[in-house]
This record gives structure tokens, sequence and C-alpha cells, in this order.
């Protein structure tokens, strides 16, 4: 069966998640992403978004973080103040599931702006629920599409911190958490290393080749010695992906988160 | 006992020039109406709040009425940009924003701090990041018992909220169900709030012993305004119109095709007739 690139990336994301998994959503295509593992390989994970919404069983995609099919659909739903303090802050996500605008190679993230941050080119949504799902959750996943202006040696502006300057960055600053552990794009997997956390190529999707991640990626790119190629997606999870993003009336993808 | 005012009554003698004012609503029970009439009655610099600006504060900036925004996240939920909040930061049109910029943890903490009336909220946040460098509301400070350092940022305590519910009973309780978001910590953080509500009842129809509800008095304002959150929605009486969400990045886009449409759904509009005074007071 074909696939589209997007497709690819949606569902190689959804298979990172496990049925145990607590985590909280970004909208977009995190959003779409578990909720395909929820009706492939993992139907008890339990998705959480920040509009307050636990449990949330979405039968159509929301277009945003609130809509009424989220709350319909949750065991629960609670206050925002609640759902910050207690549930991210208390440390009871396993996995926060973010988007960004640019990634660098130590996987911050910004979402802030393009530019400078007094005199912007491009002034972007900003932050929401990210940076502290970055420091909260047990590990972050991040899903881009891979081109230069998004994976560039350094971000504008870190918005979620990921590893800083590399190394124990991380643990100096003193957050314990394991922070951004996989990176989804259209072309590759990426995951830290383990002692300098630069973000390398661990898995590279089917069809793809070295030279194009590599001219895609804004610093040089370095690639694990135990390269994997990505299985492609299944004949399963592309039916169940399609049959989700038409009845959501994106058939054509998903917006922007 | 709060009263029961028409719309344009309670914006009126509520929301003042240069103040700071909260329109709350986490993507549900977004208090459209009530915004519109701001716009209406021209208020100036105005110090908006709001976690997510939404499509709401995109028109009061994009009509002139803000000074500042104190926000989390700015952008078209699912769409994209808000344009006339990209257009008054990138190139100060209709006049230039200043923005007091925030991550959501620390504004639905900021939030509960004002309502519990302490000085500064304490959360574990905004490590790392480059947020406390261009806003010095972001500070951080030592735990005085485990030694661990924590974000610190003032309270939020406006001077107006305005929030939107499901209804009110003829004494002025107030219920708010579904996606609640911070609407009760903002109404009670501040100074002045009006409630803008679906209807109002003789039973206010209370599902649940814990449901959210705000005493009559801890409101000054009730005001009826039936589909006062649309496009956002009120569950259990109207959908979030998505459609319009969508359309709205075509309208506000261009300065010109902007101002045509409020000039056409907005300004021209009145604000609803004013209801039939059926509360007590």
């Amino acid at each position: 069966m074909d696939h589209t690139a997007s497709e690819m990336m949606m569902i190689t994301a959804a298979r990172a998640l496990k049925d145990d998994d607590v985590c909280f959503v970004g909208i977009g295509m995190p959003s779409a992403a578990c909720n395909l593992a929820r009706l492939t390989h993992a139907p008890n994970i339990t998705l959480i978004y920040e509009s307050g919404t636990i449990g949330a069983k979405p039968y159509v995609l929301p277009l945003s973080i609130g809509d009424p099919e989220l709350c319909e659909t949750a065991v629960t739903t609670v206050p925002v103040p609640e759902m910050f303090a207690y549930w991210l802050q208390g440390g009871r996500i396993t996995i926060g599931f973010l988007a960004a605008a640019q990634i660098d190679r130590f996987a911050n993230i910004n979402t802030t702006v393009i530019g400078a941050y007094a005199k912007p080119k491009v002034r972007l949504p900003g932050g929401g629920g990210a940076p502290e799902i970055a420091g909260c959750c047990g590990q972050v996943f991040v899903i881009v599409s891979h081109s230069p202006r998004a994976f560039v040696p350094k971000v504008d502006f870190v918005t979620s911190f990921g590893f800083g300057t590399g190394g124990d960055h991380r643990r100096r600053a003193g957050i314990k958490t394991a922070g951004p552990s996989l990176v989804v794009t259209d072309l590759c997997l990426m995951r830290p290393h383990a002692e300098t956390k630069e973000l390398m190529v661990t898995s590279v999707h089917p069809g793809t080749t070295r030279e194009e991640i590599t001219k895609r990626t804004g610093w040089p790119v370095k690639f694990a010695g135990d390269l994997h190629e990505t299985p492609p997606p299944t004949a399963h999870e592309l039916s169940v992906l399609r049959e989700l993003l038409n009845r959501s009336g994106q058939g054509s993808g998903v917006g922007p988160s | 006992m709060p009263r029961f005012l028409a719309l344009a009554d309670a914006i009126a003698e509520y929301v003042h020039d240069g103040d700071t004012v909260a329109m709350e609503g986490f993507t549900h029970l977004i208090p459209f109406a009530a915004g519109h009439e701001v716009i209406r009655q021209r208020r100036r610099n105005l110090t908006l709040v709001r976690m997510t600006p939404d499509l709401i504060y995109d028109q009061l900036i994009g009509m002139g009425c803000a000074r500042k925004l104190i926000f989390s996240w700015g952008g078209n939920p699912g769409v994209g940009s808000l344009h006339r909040l990209r257009d008054a930061v990138e190139n100060g049109w209709p006049q230039p924003l200043e923005l007091e910029e925030h991550s959501h943890a620390g504004m639905a903490h900021a939030y509960a701090a004002g309502a519990a009336g302490l000085p500064l909220a304490i959360l574990r946040g905004y490590v790392g990041t480059d947020l406390p460098n261009v806003n010095p509301n972001i500070r951080f400070i030592d735990d005085p018992f485990t030694g661990e350092r924590l974000a610190a940022i003032p309270s939020l305590r406006p001077d107006v909220s305005i929030v939107h519910a499901q209804r009110a009973d003829r004494a002025g309780n107030v219920l708010l169900e579904g996606i609640v978001g911070v609407q009760k910590e903002a109404v009670l953080a501040a100074t002045r709030a009006i409630v803008t509500v679906e209807e109002v009842v003789d039973d206010l129809r209370v599902a649940s012993p814990n449901s959210v509800v705000l005493p009559h008095w801890t409101v000054g304002a009730i005001v009826e305004a039936p589909g006062g959150a649309r496009p956002s929605y009120a569950h259990g009486y109207y959908r979030r119109d998505n459609v319009f969400y969508t359309q709205w990045d075509a309208i506000s886009r261009e300065r010109e095709t902007f101002l045509g449409w409020m000039n056409e759904n907005v300004l021209r509009k009145s604000s609803s007739p004013s209801p039939p005074i059926r509360g007590r007071g």
C-alpha cells in the first residue's frame, strides 16, 4: 500500500506509544498519532489534553485543544489550574507529545518567534503548555517535518528546554525528567546521544537516503552505528489512520499545531 | 446579590479605559458577545489578560482596544496564526502592543494565586527557557525548606473579569460546566466580575454537589446573552463553529477584510436587546 510522508510520520509516532502510557497531547499531528495508537495497539492509553480532559477518546480528531468531543468522551474534566498543578507538575504524565517550528541539535524547541523577540520576523503562537510539558513529563516525543528551516543548529528562542547546550545541562538546571527521547520526522527517527545529548539519526524511513537527511538538517547530523530502517506502515495502520482523518474532515492532512 | 443588566450597561459601568481586563474561557465559553460590546464602546488602552487570546482578542487588538497583552498561547487553535495579533507585534498596527508572555502553567498558577489572595504564584516551570529573559515578571526563588529553585510570578488580579456561563438562577448563582478552564479563578481574582449567561432560570439544574457554581455574592453583574459564546461554544447548548474559526484565517489576514468584517458584524450590530429584568434585584 502506498503511503504519504505525513502518514509515515504519524504512524511511526503512534508506534512509540505504549498501552500503559499517560500522554499529554498537543493538537495537530501529535493528536492524530496518539489517537491512532489508541485505535491500534494501545487501546488503554490515557490521553490528556491541556483543556483539562483526562482519558479523552475522541471519535473525530479535535480542531482545537478544547473541542466538545474531548470533554464528552473523557473520564473526567478538571479545571485548567488543576491540570497544570496536580497532573502535569505532579508528575503523573509519562509522555509529552509536542510539535515544533524549530528544533536544534540538542532538541531545544522554539514555537515563539523567528528572529529577535523584540522585533520578530515571524511572531509564532508561543509556548502554551509546552515549556512545562517539556520539563515535567517523564519523557518527551517531538513530531516535526524535516526541513533546514525547522532543524537548525540553534533555535532563535528556547520555548521548551531540551538538553540546552548538551551533556548534563538538563541535570545541572535541576530538571529530573528525561526530556526529548524521540524525534519523529517524515524522513527518519532521531534520538539523543547517551552522553552528548546531540540528536542522531537512529532509523531511516523506507525510500529515504542519508544524503537527503543530511541536506535537510541544519547541522552536520550524525548517524547511529546501528542504523535501522523504519518498517513501512502496515495496511491496518494505514486504513485506521485514513478512516480517522476522513471522518474528522482532515482527509487531506492535519492542520498546524 | 449581583445586578441583572443589559450587556451595554454592564460594559459601560464595569469596563473602563486603561483597565486590566480578563475575558476567560479555555476554547469553551469564550465571552464573545461581551468582547464585541467592549469594541462597540471603543474602550482604549486596555491591558488584556487571557491564556489563549483566541479570535476574541485578535478582534479587540485589531480594533485598537489594547495597549498590552498578558498571555501564554496566541494562535488560532488548529488553524494557524492570529493575524491581527501578529500585525500589532510585527508592524505596530493599529498601535504597538506590549507583550507579557508566560506559559499556560504560569498563567494558571497566577490566576489561582490571585483567587487565593496571594501576591505571587510559585511553580516548577520556565526552567531553561528564554521566557525569563524577555519577561521580568518571571523570576526564581529558593524554597526555604528544600532549597529547590522554583519559578515565581506575580499573581493575576484583573480590575474586571468577564466570563460566559451556561445559566444563572434568579438569585444570581452561576453554573459553569464542561471544560471550565480558569473561569472560577479569574472571577475570584478580579475586583469586579461580569458573567454573561445563556439563560436565567428558576432552577439552576445543578447536576452534582460538586458542579462548578459561582455563588451570587462573588459576581457583580449578570447579563443574559444567549449565544454569547459563539463562535466558541456552550456545552449543552451549541457546538463550536470550527468552520468559522477556519474562515477567520482569511478574514483577518488583511487589514481591509478584517475591518470590513468587524464593521458589518460587530460595529453595525447593536448589542443584544435589553432582556427583561428577571432577577430579584
